[in-house]
């Protein structure tokens, strides 16, 4: 083991402290460390997007992150993006167009779809498809994401 | 994935005794987006991590219509791509920027992570070679200037020595009348290595009749990124014709010396680098006309 | 109300636990934290074959910060004992060896010891510390390989069991079995066209995107529990009680959330050994495993060997089918060709067939279910060979499947007779679809186009046991504790069952997947029967609830029982129009005459989930230079006896199409000549990604099944049969060249166009 560092950072906008080895990727600090446990591991390396969240404001997969690369970093994950009682409108989609069968790929997709959103407010099918071709789902066969994210669009 | 250290140098020269000191037991985090995984496969260990992310010069991204383009060595595609001014200048360098991984990967992986992978089926060191780019070495003794189709010297190897990185990348700035292109082969239409990659760039003509000079380079398809001079020379005073760029191709197939493995037979790399590098050429040349 | 007459039955709620879900609140198997908790790894064999001289872990033990390694010297050896774990029969000794192998390591990945550290790092540091000494046997990995003489013996005791009878033959045959019907000899001879063809299909992984977990905590008493992702938990507290050698009373198991399972998620690979190492430690013990774990060391589905022939009038009738199936089982018996044998034939009517199945051993992991497991495989044959025969006969494939439909009364070839079944009915649908109706625009970029049909079955396993417990709230709510695991919104399905039963909302139930101490025994979310069996148990929850309420109703208003009626969701009394209630009234006042509403339900109908049927139509661009297939459109279209929630019918079919593609176009597991698997990644292993397709068109057809109230039928399985074969059809339809070899990735369909000059 070497010698854990100190990171400062700010997760779904509070400021938090904490202590990792520099081999602990941002994914397992989260969840392990920072019960942050909405992010998922699929594959560990960079090819599910299940882990994904936003760093600066932009998509990452935080398996292929290090903790101690988010030192001064501001950090969204799924449970920042909206709750039972605020719910996000790309969540608010996902339940009515069932864009879920067992679940564990949806906060990745949700991260990654509000990524997109937030940089391109009406994506057509292709831009939709194309951004999300890192997340994997393996239940859904993707027809009824991709419509829930067109549905959550700005202009939809 | 074994323990080790994390510096995060803030310029050049500091990262530069960094990895001096320590030799081949430190190594350069760019994106990571190799190198996190490399370490956690036990593929690859080290004692030293030095995050270059904090240089000035490795996330510098300049663009100038005289002076061409330089890319800090650890900016990421995103950066690359969501520029509209470089997104136009250097379409052929953009196709591949936009398909290294997935939407999260790009929003890390570095053209100089790509390079200095040294995999001969990195996706951006073709067009980095078309595009006549050079790399900038900074080391102990000063920096240096290498040509990217120079750069690669084996799987996973480069030119750069113990306590050396890559400071930047830098591409002239286009000709007139100029075109380039980047494609792939893969089964699947995303997230995938290349079984064939092809870069082409060409210079028409003021009647875009005919080829002023051109560049081919083809990956996964020999131990690195390959140059394949004579495939661009023998276009060069060529009319553009179905006729000579058939014969390009064949000049690259030929050059081709791939492996078999689970991504393709040698057999098919060979018959997929020339109907991409025909495919790749008329499409450069699609865009020097537009 | 949706058009069948139901209020809840058919209607789109959101599902229960859906905003968990999309908040990234609800726990899974691996987000489990505990106080204490070690973190456990496996080490794993580096060989396909080879036998255990010896196992060092001193060194291990030695590393800092590791707290127990175990091997199987740990197991309790246990006999040759046969079990049945929901999808598939289990020999106990195999179960218990493949945990943790003993002796022999019978493929690359085989488990050989478990160390729990204060990490997880440290564990997979203390993997590399463990000495394992191996005598490196020959191997083999192809199933037909695998049969022939002098092949290499995975197993030195295993004698083939031939038409149900053991021989005194060693060899990887684990058994050989044949139905037949009629005499398929005078069969072919009454046909005009006759056509015989081979085909082979390679390893494949379910690919869920949670990787297995398994937490396990053995407590000061002996009382071990279990927190884990698994398609039944009580399935695996059957497993461990009998690879521990434990009473099942000092098991509890807890299902959490889990990430995807189509039959790869029933048997056990790392809760024995999280078990173990938390009795040796005292601690809790998370494992998890890495997603080359998965590939390598969990159970995909084989692949297999076919030989097909088929023969047929030419006025388009079927005469006589022969099948020869050899399916790999992987490192031990129990390949799903038995059920790949009831399925190969099973949508149409042919009066004479014999089928020869083969279940043979290979190194590679043992295999496991997979969606309609077997099924996939057989199809890719048969459909092919129809196909074949219908462009021979120069009658429309579907027309000439519609000519040949299995119906009521017709008899599948390993026996049973079929009920009312939709397979005419599906394909009837598939033909007037306005897909099939639609012409293929030709490729504007010199590629070439092509639309191929195939059809599969599924069996649906018979309903099995399920229990339900509910208590009335006061305010008309229902608590519903089930057994059954919750993959994709059958939470939802059940609980739309039990609102529609009782004429309350879907919204109005809360339903609640409970631990084993908590719930009688449920069989496992497998074999297409969730919605079919636990929704049956749920219908008769309702039930039971009725006629408790009417009891509370005839005490409150002091009429009889018997006079009291539930129509609509509303209790009245026959005799007085004043005495009336809906079910929510009824509940407020019912605690007062006689306590808390509850009951407690547990059913095991004789009936099937009824046979499933599916066909598919599929456009494809092929390109000739690269043999890249591209999906320009597709429409599935399947029997679901009555669809519950059509959100999720849809979605099981979109889900098993696509898995389908996968399967039929790129996904394999790829061998090297050491006998390791090359690409256990999921960059490698290309499952389909958003990009490789188009939106997935389905065709819900409700023929309902006679075996359950409300007519439902499992829809889970049988949508990834038919696409394989769909797409070599249309492949052939675009090039000219069939396609007898999956995947049918690129460079295969680009040699197979060069030889043939397609
Ligand atoms: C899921 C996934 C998909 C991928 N898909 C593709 C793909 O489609 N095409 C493709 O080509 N690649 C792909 N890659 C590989 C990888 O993303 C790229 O090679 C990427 O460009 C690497 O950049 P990076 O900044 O992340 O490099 P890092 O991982 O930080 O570094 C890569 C290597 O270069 C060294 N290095 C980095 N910067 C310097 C420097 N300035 N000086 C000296 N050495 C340096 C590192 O020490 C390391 O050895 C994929 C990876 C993943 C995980
Ligand atoms: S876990 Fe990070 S991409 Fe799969
Ligand atoms: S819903 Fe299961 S993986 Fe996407």
């Amino acid at each position: 083991m070497s010698k854990k560092v100190h990171v400062q950072t700010t997760i779904n906008g509070e400021a938090v402290d904490f202590l990792c080895e520099p081999r602990n990727s941002l994914l397992e600090v989260l969840r392990d460390d920072l019960d942050h446990t909405g992010a998922k591991e699929g594959c560990n390396n960079g090819n599910c997007g299940a882990c994904n969240v936003i760093m600066d404001g932009r998509l990452v997969n935080s398996c292929c992150v290090l903790g101690v690369e988010a030192d001064g970093c501001e950090i969204t994950t799924i449970e920042g993006i909206g709750s039972a009682a605020n719910l996000h409108p790309l969540q608010q989609k996902f339940l009515e167009h069932a864009a879920l069968q067992c679940g564990i790929c949806t906060p990745g997709f949700i991260v990654s779809a509000k990524a997109l959103l937030d940089e391109n407010p009406n994506p057509t099918e292709d831009e939709v498809r194309y951004w999300l071709a890192g997340n994997l789902c393996r239940c859904t066969g993707y027809d009824k994401i991709v419509r829930a994210v067109l549905d959550a669009r700005n202009g939809a | 994935m074994h323990a080790f250290d994390y510096a995060t140098p803030e310029s050049v020269a500091d990262a530069v005794v960094m990895l001096s000191d320590h030799g081949k037991n430190a190594c350069v985090l760019a994106g990571g987006t190799d190198l996190i995984v490399q370490l956690r496969e036990n593929r690859r260990r080290t004692d030293l991590v030095v995050d270059v992310k904090k240089i000035a010069e490795l996330n510098a991204l300049s663009y100038d219509a005289a002076t061409g383009l330089t890319i800090g060595a650890a900016v990421p595609c995103y950066r690359i791509y969501g520029d509209a001014e470089i997104a136009a200048a250097y379409p052929g360098l953009m196709d591949a920027a936009r398909l290294v991984g997935g939407t999260g990967i790009q929003g890390r992986a570095s053209l100089g992570g790509n390079l200095c992978n040294a995999s001969p089926a990195g996706d951006t060191i073709p067009p980095m070679i078309v595009l006549s780019g050079e790399a900038e070495i900074a080391g102990p003794n000063g920096t240096r200037k290498v040509a990217v189709e120079d750069f690669c010297t084996a799987p996973g190897r480069t030119v750069l020595e113990d306590g050396e990185f890559l400071v930047s990348l830098h591409f002239p700035a286009p000709l007139a009348n100029s075109g380039a292109f980047y494609r792939r082969f893969i089964p699947r239409n995303e997230m995938d290595i290349a079984v064939v990659g092809v870069g082409a760039s060409v210079v028409l003509s003021g009647d875009r009749s005919s080829f002023v000079s051109a560049r081919i380079a083809v990956g996964a398809v020999a131990p690195t990124p390959l140059f394949v001079r004579e495939a661009g020379e023998a276009l060069a005073g060529q009319p553009v014709s179905d006729e000579t760029i058939r014969r390009a191709a064949d000049l690259a197939r030929d050059a081709a010396r791939p492996i078999s493995d689970m991504r393709g037979t040698a057999e098919y790399r060979k018959h997929l680098t020339s109907v991409l590098t025909r495919r790749v050429v008329e499409g450069a040349v699609q865009r020097a006309k537009e | 109300m949706s058009q069948n007459g139901h209020k809840v039955i058919g209607t789109r709620p959101i599902r229960h636990d859906g905003v968990d879900k999309v908040t990234g609140r609800a726990i899974y198997g691996a987000d489990i934290q505990l106080t204490g908790l070690l973190h456990g790894t496996v080490k794993r064999s580096p060989h396909p074959h080879a036998r255990i001289k010896n196992i060092d872990t001193s060194r291990a033990e030695a590393h800092p910060g590791v707290r127990a390694v175990v091997t199987a010297h740990d197991l309790p050896q246990i006999a040759d004992k046969l079990a049945d774990l929901g999808e598939a029969i289990v020999n106990l000794r195999d179960a218990s060896n493949n945990v943790l192998a003993y002796g022999k390591v019978l493929y690359k990945g085989h488990a050989v010891a478990g160390v729990a550290a204060i990490n997880l790092h440290v564990a997979q540091e203390a993997v590399e510390l463990i000495d394992v000494e191996y005598e490196v046997l020959p191997h083999v990995t192809g199933v037909l390989e695998a049969m022939e003489d002098g092949a290499p013996i995975l197993h030195e005791d295993m004698k083939t069991t031939s038409m149900g009878e053991e021989t005194d033959k060693v060899s990887n045959i684990a058994n050989h079995f044949q139905h037949k019907m009629g005499e398929p000899d005078d069969g072919f001879a009454e046909a005009d066209v006759v056509i015989e063809r081979e085909f082979t299909t390679q390893t494949v992984h379910q690919g869920y995107i949670e990787t297995h977990n398994a937490t396990a905590l053995w407590n000061e008493e002996g009382q071990l529990t279990i927190w884990t992702s698994t398609q039944g938990a009580f399935s695996v507290r059957d497993q461990m009680a009998e690879i521990l050698q434990m009473p099942v009373s000092k098991v509890k198991i807890v299902p959490l959330e889990i990430g995807g399972g189509f039959g790869g998620k029933i048997s056990v690979y790392l809760d024995p050994v999280a078990a173990l190492l938390s009795k040796k430690t005292g601690h809790p013990v998370k494992m998890t495993m890495t997603r080359d774990e998965v590939f390598e060391g969990t159970g995909p589905t084989p692949g297999s060997y076919l030989k097909v022939k088929m023969g047929a009038t030419s006025d388009g009738r079927l005469t006589a089918a022969t099948a020869y199936m050899a399916y790999e089982a992987g490192a031990y018996p129990g390949s799903p060709v038995g059920a790949g044998a009831g399925c190969i034939f099973t949508p149409y009517d042919i009066p004479n067939v014999q089928i020869d199945g083969y279940d043979v051993c290979v190194n590679k992991p043992k295999t496991n279910a997979y969606r309609a497991p077997g099924a996939t495989n057989a199809a890719y044959a048969t459909e092919t060979v129809v196909d074949e025969i219908s462009e021979k006969l120069g009658v429309d494939p579907l027309e000439f499947r519609v000519k040949n439909g299995a119906k009521e009364g017709t008899r599948r070839a390993d026996g049973p007779v079929h009920p009312r079944i939709g397979c005419i009915e599906t394909t009837e649908a598939a033909l007037n679809s306005e897909h099939y109706r639609s012409s293929l625009a030709k490729s504007a970029n010199g590629k070439v186009r092509g639309r191929g049909v195939a059809s599969g079955y599924w069996f649906n396993f018979n309903g099995g046991r399920s229990a339900i417990s509910v208590s009335i709230n006061p305010d008309g709510t229902i608590n519903m504790l089930e057994g059954s695991t919750d993959i994709g919104g059958s939470r939802a399905s059940i609980a739309m069952q039990l609102a529609e039963t009782i004429g309350l909302e879907a919204t109005d139930i809360k339903p609640y997947v409970v631990d084993t101490d908590s719930i009688g025994y449920t069989d496992v979310t497998g074999g297409s029967r969730t919605t079919f069996g636990t929704g049956y148990a749920a219908h008769a929850t309702g039930q039971a609830l009725i006629r408790e309420m009417k009891e509370r109703a005839s005490k409150l208003w002091d009429v009889p029982a018997d006079a009291i009626d539930f129509e609509d969701g509303v209790f009245s009394y026959r005799d007085d129009a004043e005495k009336r209630g809906s079910f929510k009234e009824m509940a407020s006042q019912a605690g007062d005459a006689g306590g808390p509403v509850v009951a407690q339900v547990s059913t095991n109908p004789d009936g099937s989930g009824g046979g499933a049927f599916a066909t598919h139509v599929v456009d494809v661009e092929v390109d000739r230079e690269t043999g890249k297939v591209d999906i320009l459109r597709y429409t599935a279209v399947q029997d679901a006896g009555t669809a519950i929630h059509p959100s999720y019918v849809e979605g099981q079919m979109q889900g098993g199409v696509v898995q389908g593609i996968g399967w039929g176009l790129n996904e394999e597991y790829i061998y090297n000549d050491d006998g390791s698997m090359t690409n256990a990644s999921f960059l490698d292993y290309r499952m389909p990604t958003t990009l490789d397709l188009p939106m997935i068109e389905t065709i819900i057809v409700e023929v309902p099944n006679e075996s359950h109230p409300y007519g439902v039928r499992g829809v889970g399985e049988v949508p990834i049969v038919p696409p394989p074969a769909a797409l070599a059809n249309a492949i052939y339809d675009a090039t000219g060249v069939r396609l007898r070899d999956l995947p049918m990735s690129p460079p295969r369909v680009q040699k197979a166009l060069a030889e043939n000059g397609g």
